[in-house]
C-alpha cells in the first residue's frame, strides 16, 4: 500500500506529447487558403501587396534621397551655432555614457536598450555623412562602452547604484543647460536658434517629466474626499480635455501675456511646453484615475488598519498598483505627448516637421516632398514604436496581470 | 464622564450608527477587560461586522462613546491614530498588498509608522512568520500563497504592529474548508497567550474551545451575552434559539 | 502609562478631523481663487493699456475675408456669420470623418482578428503604421504630397464611375438638386414618414402583446419607401434631378465640390482615427469571453445569432465608450485644418483675430464652440452607458 502511495504523484503515467511539426502546406491551407473567400482574399491582397511593393521600390531608387544629408543638421537641430554643437554631442555622450553605465550594473531590458543605442550609433557612422560628423557619431557606441566597463567593474558597490540613480536625475537639469546654455557660464543659445528635431525631443521629456506628477496629483484630487478639491481637478480636467491642443496653443501665443503682468514674458518655446504639459496632465489623470479605480476598498482599510495614514497610504500601497495597471495607457499618452510636438509649428516655432517645410521652399529641393515626408515618418515611427515596445517588456518584467 | 482603564481595555456605551436612514448599530454597550476573547455571533445583517470596525474607526459611529485603552474615539485626529496603533484587524477578503512580498507586507508599517529600523523590523517579522508558521514563503509574493498562507500572513501583519487588540472580521469565511483549521490553530494560540480578541465568526467549535464570552447580535442589538456552556445549553431568548438552531446542524 | 484621560468635550481644533476638513478645503480654494484674481486683474491692467476692452460687438462688423467653401458666404457678411460658416466646415469635416473612420476602423479591427494569416498581418501593419506616427505628418502627406504632388492637374482629372472626378483641385461629384416638383414630394416624404412611425409603434405593440421578439422596423421601412417611391412617379417629372460636373475650359460646373483641403483633411482623419478604432473593436470583441460563445453554440444558436444576439452587444459595451472619445479626438483633431488652409472654425478664428485684434474673445468663442461639442458628446455617451450598463449587484 504504502508503495502505491508513493508511486502515485503527479508524474506518473506521464507521457510526452505527440510532435507537433506542421508542413509547410498544411500551414498555407490553414491560415491562408482554409476557405472560397479566404482564398480570394488572399490572392487580391497579395496581388495588392506585390504591385504596392514594386511601385514603392520603383520610386525609392528613382528617389532624390540626397536631400536628407544634405539638410540632416539643420532637419534634427536647426541652425545651432556650428561651433557650439560640441553641447549637443556631449549632451549625447551623458546619455549614452550613462545608459552604458546602467547596462553594466543591471541586467535585462536595459542592456538591450544600450546594445541598440550602440550598433545604431556604428551603422550611422557607416553612411555616408561627412567625417567630422561620422566620428561624434561613433563617439556614441564608445560613451556606451565605457559606461559599460565601468558599470560592470562597480557592479559590487553599493554606493555606485546610488551613484547611478543620482547621476541619471541630474542629468536632465545638466543637459537642460548644456543646451540651452545660462547666462556669464555659458553663451546662451536664443530660441530662435534652437530649431530642428531637438526641439520637438526637449518638449517631448519637459512635457513628459512634467505632466506624469501633475497628472497623477490632478487624478488623486479628482477622487479626493473633500468636494471642494474633487471640483476644482474635475473642471480642470474637463475643460482641459474638451478642446483640441491646437486652441491651447493659439491661447499661449497670443493671449497669456494679456494675463501676465508687462514685465514677465516667457519665451515662445517655453510657453509652448507649459502648455503641452498643462494640456498632457489632464489626459495623464484620466489614465491614471482608471488605475485607482480597480483598487479594492480593502487595500485603504488594510492600510489604515495597520496604522498608515492617507499619505503613505497613497504613496506605498495604493499608487503602486494604481500605476502598474494603466502602464500602456500611460505610455500612450507619452507617446501621444512626443506626437503633439509637431503642432509646436502653429505657433512658428521652427521643429522638424516646420523646418521641411521651409526646406521645401527652397528651390533646389523642390519635389523632394515624398522622401523628406518618409524620413520624418520614420523617425518618429521608429522612436514612438520603441517606447511602446519598451513599454511592453517593463509590464512583462513587473509582472503585470500575472498576479 | 471620565473613565480609568479599570473598567475595562474597551468600553462601547450606548453606540449607534446610521448608514442613511438605515439605523444599523442600535445602542450597543459592552465592556472588555484585557486578555478577554469574545466571539460575536449573528445573522448577516445583524451589524456585527459594522461594530468591530467602529472600533477602529474603519466606520464611524455617530452617538454614544467607545473608549479604548482609555482613549476615547472621538474626532480628534491623535485619539484615532493612538487607538489604530493598538488595534489590530484581520479581514475576511484578506487585503494584503499584492505588488510586495509578505515580508514587505510585514515590515510596512513597523517601518513607516513605528519609524523601526528595517533590520529590526525584518528580525520581528520573521519571528511572527515562525509563530504563525509559514516561515518560508517571507520572499513570495501573496498571489503564490493559498488562502490560509494569505491570512496567517495577515495575522502576522497585524500582529507586527504589537497591538493590545485584535479585531477579526469573519477571518475563515472566505477560506476553503480545509484551510480553516489552520488559520483557527494560529487564533486559538493567539488566544491562549492571552490576546485581548474580538472576533466575529460562525466557527462555533472555535468559539466553544476559547471564547470567554459569546454575544449574539440582531438587527443592530446585543440580544445576548453569555459565557460558551450557557450560551450553547441555556440560550435565553426567543431569536437566539432560532439562530443556535440554523447554524448548528 | 497613559494616566491622563481624554474626555469627548473640547477637541483642540488643530486636531479635529472635521475642522481640518473644511479649512483645508477653505484654504485651497482660497489659494485658487487669488491665482485666478491675480490673472485677471492682470487682464484688465494690460487692457486698459492697450486701449481695448472686452466686448463682442466687433462679429457685427464686416469680415472683409473670403471663405472658400462651406455656406454661402461673401466677404461683406459679418464676422459672427464667418464664425459659423467655420464651424458648420468643422461639423462637415467631422461628420464624415467619424463615418469614414467607424468603417475604416471596423473592417481593419475584424480583419486583425480573421483567421487568414495574410489579412492578420496586414491590418496588423496598418494599425502599428499609423498608430505611431504623428497625425499632423499624416495629413501633411495627404495633402502636400498626395493632393498636391501626386494628382493631376484638373484638366488631366482622374474619372472615376458616376461622375466623380479627383484632381488637384479636390473632388467634385455630382449633386442633387431638387426642382420644381420637389415641393409635393416633400410632402409625400413627410407622410411616408408619419405613417411609417405609426406603423412601427403598431407592429410594436402587436408584438409586446403577443410576447415575442421581432424587429418593428421591418415593418415599417417597406411603408416609408413605398410612400416615397409612389410619391416620386406621382409628382410631375423628377422631384430632384442630377447636376453632374463638366469640364469646362478651366474647371468644372456644376455638381458639388469637395475641396482639395477638405478631402486630404478627411483622408488623414479617418485613416489615422481608424487605426485608433480598430484596436478599439479588436479589444472589444476579445472581451467577450471565450466562454460566451461556446456556450451560445451549445444552446444551439447558428453562428449569425450567436454573433447578433451575444457577442456584438456585449462587445459593444466594451467598445462604445472609447469609441466616443475616439469621435471626441476626431472632431478636435480637424483643428489642424488650419495648417492645410481647411476653413474650419479654428482657421475661421485666426483670420478674425488678426483682423480685429480681439484675442480673448475669440478665444472664448472658440474653447466655447468646443466645449459644448465635448460636453453634448459626453452627455449623450453617459446617457447611453447608463442604458446599457449590466445590472450588478
Amino acid at each position: 500500500m504504502a508503495d502505491d502511495l508513493h508511486t502515485f504523484h503527479s508524474t506518473s503515467n506521464q507521457l510526452p506529447p505527440p510532435s507537433e511539426r506542421i508542413p509547410v502546406l498544411r500551414w498555407l491551407k490553414q491560415n491562408l487558403f482554409s476557405s472560397w473567400f479566404n482564398a480570394i482574399l488572399t490572392i487580391v491582397a497579395g496581388a495588392l501587396i506585390v504591385v504596392l511593393i514594386f511601385g514603392l521600390a520603383k520610386w525609392a531608387l528613382g528617389a532624390r534621397w540626397e536631400v536628407i544629408p544634405a539638410n540632416l543638421k539643420i532637419l534634427l537641430v536647426g541652425t545651432y551655432p556650428a561651433e557650439q554643437m560640441w553641447r549637443v554631442w556631449t549632451s549625447l555622450y551623458i546619455i549614452a555614457f550613462l545608459l552604458g553605465l546602467s547596462s553594466g550594473l543591471r541586467s535585462g531590458l536595459i542592456r538591450r536598450i544600450s546594445a541598440a543605442a550602440g550598433i545604431a550609433s556604428i551603422v550611422l557612422a557607416i553612411l555616408p555623412f561627412p567625417w567630422v560628423t561620422r566620428g561624434w557619431t561613433f563617439g556614441v557606441a564608445f560613451a556606451v562602452a565605457v559606461g559599460f566597463g565601468m558599470g560592470y567593474l562597480g557592479k559590487k558597490n553599493r554606493w555606485f547604484k546610488r551613484l547611478e540613480i543620482t547621476c541619471w536625475v541630474l542629468s536632465f537639469p545638466i543637459g537642460l543647460v548644456l543646451l540651452n546654455g545660462v547666462g556669464g557660464f555659458l553663451p546662451v543659445i536664443e530660441g530662435r536658434n534652437k530649431w530642428g528635431f531637438v526641439l520637438n525631443l526637449l518638449g517631448a521629456m519637459v512635457g513628459i517629466g512634467l505632466s506624469f506628477p501633475v497628472g497623477v496629483s490632478l487624478a488623486l484630487g479628482r477622487r479626493s474626499k473633500l468636494p471642494a478639491i474633487r471640483w476644482v481637478c474635475t473642471a480642470y480636467i474637463e475643460l482641459i480635455r474638451g478642446v483640441p491642443l491646437i486652441s491651447l496653443l493659439f491661447m499661449a501665443s497670443i493671449m497669456l501675456q494679456l494675463l501676465l503682468p508687462a514685465s514677465v514674458r516667457p519665451d515662445l518655446v517655453i510657453r509652448a511646453m507649459m502648455t503641452i504639459t498643462a494640456f498632457s496632465a489632464a489626459y495623464m489623470a484620466e489614465n491614471v484615475r482608471g488605475g485607482l479605480q480597480a483598487i479594492p476598498k480593502g487595500q485603504y482599510e488594510a492600510a489604515y488598519a495597520v496604522g498608515l495614514n492617507g499619505a503613505l497610504t497613497t504613496v506605498l500601497i495604493i499608487l503602486p498598483q494604481a500605476l502598474r495597471a494603466v502602464i500602456p495607457a500611460i505610455v500612450g499618452q507619452f507617446i501621444s505627448l512626443f506626437k503633439d510636438t509637431t503642432l509646436f509649428g502653429f505657433i512658428a516655432i521652427l521643429e522638424l516637421l516646420n523646418i521641411s517645410r521651409s526646406i521645401l521652399g527652397n528651390l533646389e529641393w523642390r519635389g523632394t516632398i515624398f522622401e523628406l515626408y518618409v524620413f520624418i515618418g520614420i523617425i518618429f515611427w521608429i522612436l514612438c514604436y520603441s517606447m511602446s515596445y519598451i513599454s511592453r517588456r517593463v509590464e512583462k518584467s513587473l509582472g503585470v496581470g500575472e498576479r | 464622564m471620565s473613565v480609568t482603564r479599570d473598567q475595562g481595555i474597551i468600553v462601547c456605551r450606548d453606540v449607534h450608527k446610521w448608514f442613511g436612514d438605515f439605523h444599523v448599530l442600535r445602542g450597543i454597550s459592552l465592556t472588555m477587560q484585557k486578555g478577554e476573547v469574545v466571539v460575536i455571533c449573528g445573522p448577516s445583517g445583524s451589524g456585527k461586522s459594522t461594530f468591530i470596525r467602529t472600533i477602529n474607526r474603519l466606520e464611524e459611529h455617530q452617538r454614544g462613546q467607545i473608549i479604548v485603552d482609555g482613549i476615547e474615539l472621538t474626532h480628534d485626529l491623535r485619539n484615532i491614530e493612538a487607538i489604530r496603533r493598538e488595534v489590530g484587524m484581520v479581514f475576511q477578503q484578506f487585503n494584503l498588498f499584492p505588488h510586495l512580498t509578505v515580508m514587505q507586507n510585514i515590515t510596512l508599517a513597523p517601518v513607516w509608522v513605528l519609524k523601526m529600523k528595517k533590520s529590526e523590523a525584518q528580525e520581528i517579522a520573521m519571528q511572527l512568520l515562525e509563530r504563525v508558521g509559514i516561515p518560508e514563503q517571507a520572499n513570495k509574493y501573496p498571489g503564490q500563497l493559498s488562502g490560509g498562507q494569505q491570512q496567517r500572513v495577515v495575522i502576522a501583519r497585524a500582529l507586527a504592529m504589537t497591538p493590545k487588540i485584535m479585531l477579526f472580521d469573519e477571518p475563515t469565511s472566505a477560506l476553503d474548508p480545509e484551510m480553516i483549521k489552520e488559520v483557527l490553530d494560529v487564533m486559538k494560540e493567539l488566544a491562549r497567550s492571552g490576546m485581548t480578541m474580538i472576533v466575529v465568526t460562525h466557527e462555533m467549535g472555535f468559539a466553544r474551545e476559547v471564547a470567554d464570552r459569546i454575544i449574539f447580535f440582531d438587527f443592530g442589538q446585543l440580544i445576548e451575552e453569555n459565557t460558551p456552556e450557557e450560551f450553547f445549553h441555556n440560550p435565553k431568548h426567543e431569536r437566539t434559539k432560532l439562530f443556535l438552531s440554523q447554524i448548528l446542524h | 502609562m497613559r494616566k491622563k484621560v481624554a474626555s469627548s468635550h473640547a477637541i483642540p481644533f488643530w486636531r479635529d478631523i472635521r475642522v481640518l476638513r473644511v479649512v483645508s478645503q477653505i484654504l485651497f480654494v482660497t489659494v485658487i481663487a487669488a491665482g485666478i484674481w491675480w490673472l485677471l486683474n492682470n487682464l484688465q491692467t494690460n487692457l486698459k493699456t492697450a486701449g481695448l476692452n472686452i466686448s463682442f460687438r466687433f462679429l457685427n462688423n464686416t469680415a472683409g475675408f473670403p471663405i472658400s467653401e462651406g455656406l454661402r458666404y461673401d466677404p461683406t457678411n459679418v464676422n459672427g456669420y464667418a464664425f459659423l460658416v467655420g464651424v458648420v466646415n468643422t461639423i462637415r469635416v467631422a461628420v464624415i470623418g467619424i463615418v469614414l473612420a467607424t468603417v475604416i476602423g471596423t473592417l481593419v479591427g475584424i480583419a486583425r482578428l480573421s483567421n487568414n494569416w495574410l489579412l492578420r498581418k496586414l491590418a496588423a501593419l496598418y494599425v502599428e503604421t499609423l498608430r505611431n506616427i504623428p497625425l499632423l505628418v499624416v495629413l501633411f502627406f495627404c495633402y502636400f504630397a498626395v493632393m498636391l504632388t501626386a494628382l493631376p492637374l484638373v484638366r488631366d482629372s482622374i474619372r472615376l464611375p458616376g461622375f466623380v472626378f479627383l484632381s488637384r483641385r479636390g473632388l467634385y461629384i455630382p449633386s442633387l438638386v431638387p426642382t420644381g416638383s420637389f415641393g409635393t414630394w416633400a410632402w409625400y416624404l413627410i407622410g411616408g414618414l408619419v405613417l411609417a412611425t405609426v406603423v412601427y409603434f403598431f407592429r410594436r405593440v402587436q408584438l409586446k402583446r403577443a410576447d415575442r421578439p421581432g424587429f418593428p422596423i421591418v415593418w415599417a421601412m417597406p411603408v416609408l419607401l413605398l410612400v416615397v417611391i409612389a410619391g416620386w412617379f406621382l409628382a410631375s417629372g423628377n422631384p430632384l434631378s442630377v447636376d453632374v460636373p463638366v469640364l469646362k475650359r478651366f474647371n468644372f460646373e456644376g455638381g458639388m465640390w469637395l475641396s482639395t483641403p477638405f478631402v486630404a483633411l478627411v483622408l488623414g482623419l479617418s485613416t489615422y482615427t481608424g487605426a485608433y478604432i480598430a484596436e478599439i473593436v479588436r479589444a472589444g470583441i476579445t472581451a467577450v469571453s471565450k466562454g460566451q460563445t461556446e456556450a451560445a453554440k451549445a444552446l444551439g444558436l447558428r453562428r449569425t445569432q450567436v454573433l447578433r444576439l451575444v457577442i456584438l452587444p456585449q462587445a459593444l459595451r466594451v467598445i462604445i465608450p472609447p469609441l466616443t472619445s475616439q469621435y471626441l479626438n476626431l472632431t478636435k483633431n480637424s483643428s489642424l485644418a488650419i495648417l492645410i488652409g481647411y476653413y474650419d472654425l479654428m482657421n475661421v478664428a485666426t483670420t478674425i483675430f488678426n483682423q480685429t485684434g480681439r484675442a480673448v474673445e475669440m478665444i472664448l468663442l472658440v474653447m466655447g464652440s468646443y466645449l459644448s461639442m465635448s460636453l453634448l458628446t459626453s452627455v449623450f455617451m453617459n446617457y447611453y452607458n447608463r442604458r446599457i450598463k449590466l445590472l450588478e449587484r
